[in-house]
């Protein structure tokens, strides 16, 4: 049955539905259970407290720590972080503890732990508040990086991930909490590793992730209306691991690729695509890739430069026209950043 | 009573003997891994682990030789290890900072001081989640308590009433660090104390005495539901890092090491042995059998063979 959810509800579903299946499922972190549940993403829980649903001590290197220790021990832990930036406490455990448990035994441990970290921008969160760091993550071997952008994809991903038998971070962009879509009420899953095509197109191919899908199909959208562009979006929604295949294929058959990545640019994944392309479409280019993804420079708190700071569906429009050496499009009339009308301070 | 003796012995004259034989190969440099000795902490582990019985499981550290032996009594996979042989417990790819074998029980070691202590804590945490009686030992050293996160670690466990047993092996050097040189803060144990844990300390090479030590801990521990806290002293005979003592180096002097040598772990338990009537000769076959078990072990060990270059790319992901 399909019905219409928000991405944070389909969140908590696919979490509910997990840990009533399997009794090896449990949620901890920070704040996890108070009245605000994680803009409502553990909303559901409270039947599995404290055992299997609880807060945690402000410890996070100890808690991703905690979380491997269950995990080889039989559990499948889900550790939530607020922010994704108070995950950079937990690195040690993470990088040299989390990613290397299965090496290091020669194959004998597994780690099944979920690492579930809200990112991106809010209103006014600067530079400790609102980063996404997916390139960082998918850099070190051992860990797979999931960025749903969208609830369909959100609950099918989430379950994969708890499902998995390898460490998963989860990164979910705040901005598409309250995103709604068609999200069926039985439990399905969606492999890791497998891309989306959002929307078919011709002429050029937009990689994008996380919340740069809304930004990507927004300004395909209005290409195709003013323009007569036809975009093609993929949403590789797992970084490691990539669906190559799905992003060779798309470039190969327009000849363009854009690459609108929520990340820094320098050393990004917008980089590791950059390459591929490079590397498996020379060929048939018809314009080298081109990078839309945050400057290296850090979020400012006050307006202008936080508008500055985030690429979004006008800078996609603007690359998009410098390639096919289109005529600037007029963009009077348009609305854009449509979900930051929901979202007021302080949050 | 001498039976256990006896059982103690064989393990400590194990870790040792496993121990000069790698210093006696050591330079032939086929072991390519660096070696942080366990000489001198034997007793420490074995009473310990012969404590908290074989179903317990154990996380330890870098210096994790005696943990591995006295945990699993076997050599072969052990010394595969050290010679980065796909017969070792992590086929070579951990080596001698890595060892584990985590179905005999020693789940995890890893070379960052205190790191760990959380998995242990988890460990521990999945245990009591599934009510399975099974007590976890986390292993480390006196420089682990100048990380924040044996301290995040400790509240946790505390906090949850976690059945675990945190054991401090306090050599007295995070690397050439001294602790007096790194403490701001009181007593190990006296701070340690403060939270809801049991805590006991000693500075002995007998490994009875820890033996029992650890068994009263044990025993509150089961009645309180708490964690338990040792804080065990032991001095390192040999270097941080390497199978050579390093008295020469300046930061400690060799008469330092010489009222531990009188009452090292390993002679006090012979001791006792005989003291106790056992026959020397029992004793030196005893030992003939674990020096011919090594023997052998090495001899396999080298012959044994590498990973191939394919499987760097394995056990990346489950």
């Amino acid at each position: 049955m399909l019905r219409s959810l928000t991405y944070e509800q389909a969140i908590a579903e696919a979490l509910r539905q997990e840990m009533e299946r399997d009794a090896s499922v449990f949620v901890y972190g920070l704040d996890v259970t108070d009245h605000k549940k994680i803009f409502g993403s553990t909303k559901g829980l409270e039947k599995f407290a404290p055992k299997r649903f609880f807060g945690t001590p402000l410890s996070e290197d100890a808690m991703m720590g905690v979380g491997l220790g269950a995990a080889i021990n039989g559990l499948r832990p889900v550790h939530v972080h607020i922010r994704v930036d108070f995950l950079l406490l937990a690195m040690n455990q993470l990088v040299n503890m989390v990613a290397t448990a299965r090496f290091g035994s020669g194959g004998v441990l597994k780690a099944p732990l979920v690492i579930r970290a809200v990112i991106g921008r809010g209103w006014g969160q600067a530079f400790q508040h609102s980063k996404s760091l997916q390139s960082m993550f998918a850099h070190i071997p051992g860990i797979k990086v999931v960025m749903p952008s969208n609830a369909y994809d959100a609950k099918g991903l989430l379950i994969s991930a708890i499902r998995d038998d390898s460490p998963t971070m989860f990164l979910e962009h705040r901005w598409l909490y309250w995103m709604e879509g068609k999200v069926p009420a039985e439990p399905y899953t969606i492999p890791l590793g497998k891309a989306r095509l959002v929307r078919r197109g011709k002429d050029i191919t937009i990689v994008a992730t996380s919340w740069m899908n809304v930004e990507a199909y927004k300004a395909a959208e209005i290409l195709a209306r003013k323009q007569g562009v036809e975009v093609e979006i993929i949403d590789p929604r797992t970084i490691y691991p990539l669906d190559k295949a799905a992003l060779v294929r798309s470039v190969n058959k327009t000849g363009h690729c854009v690459v609108a990545d929520y990340d820094w640019e320098f050393c990004g994944f917008s980089a590791e695509v950059a390459a591929l392309v490079s590397e498996k479409c020379f060929g048939r280019l018809k314009s080298p890739v081109t990078r839309i993804a945050f400057p290296h420079t850090h979020c400012a708190t006050t307006r202008p430069l936080e508008n500055a700071f985030y690429p979004n569906a006008v800078s996609i429009i603007r690359a998009v026209e410098k390639k096919l050496q289109l005529k600037p499009t007029d963009l009077s009339g348009e609305e854009f950043y449509s979900w930051e009308n929901r979202f007021k301070g302080p949050f | 009573m001498l039976k256990l003796h006896l059982e103690f012995y064989k393990k400590l004259y194990l870790i040792r003997k496993a121990e000069e034989k790698i210093r006696e190969h050591y330079s032939e440099d086929e072991m390519k891994t660096p070696m942080h000795m366990s000489m001198g902490e034997e007793a420490i582990v074995v009473g310990v682990l012969e404590a908290v019985g074989k179903q317990a499981q154990a996380f330890g550290t870098y210096r994790s030789h005696a943990l591995y032996l006295a945990k699993t009594g076997e050599s072969d996979m052990f010394f595969a290890e050290m010679y980065g042989k796909a017969t070792g417990p992590a086929k070579g790819k951990g080596g001698s900072m890595h060892l584990a074998l985590p179905d005999a029980g020693v789940v995890m070691t890893s070379a960052v001081v205190s790191t760990t202590i959380p998995v242990a804590v988890g460990a521990a945490l999945a245990n009591a989640y599934k009510k399975n009686g099974n007590i976890v030992v986390s292993f480390f050293g006196d420089g682990a308590i100048n990380e924040g996160v044996f301290w995040e670690s400790l509240n946790f466990a505390c906090l949850k009433k976690l059945p675990i047993l945190f054991v401090c092996e306090d050599n007295d050097f995070a690397i050439h660090s001294r602790l007096k040189d790194r403490l701001g803060h009181k007593p190990i144990t006296k701070v340690v104390s403060q939270f809801y844990c049991h805590t006991d300390e000693a500075s002995t090479t007998d490994v009875y005495e820890i033996y029992e030590i650890t068994r009263n801990m044990l025993a509150k521990m089961k009645k309180s539901g708490m964690p338990g806290f040792l804080h065990l002293k032991y001095y390192r005979y040999l270097e941080h890092v390497g199978v050579n003592e390093d008295f020469d180096a300046g930061y400690r002097a060799r008469k330092e090491l010489l009222p531990w040598l009188e009452k090292d772990p390993v002679k006090v338990q012979r001791d006792r042995l005989i003291r106790e009537g056992m026959k020397e000769s029992v004793v030196l076959a005893v030992e003939k059998k674990i020096d011919q078990q090594l023997e052998k072990s090495i001899r396999e060990a080298q012959k044994a063979p590498f990973l191939k270059k394919e499987e760097l790319m394995q056990d990346v992901y489950a």
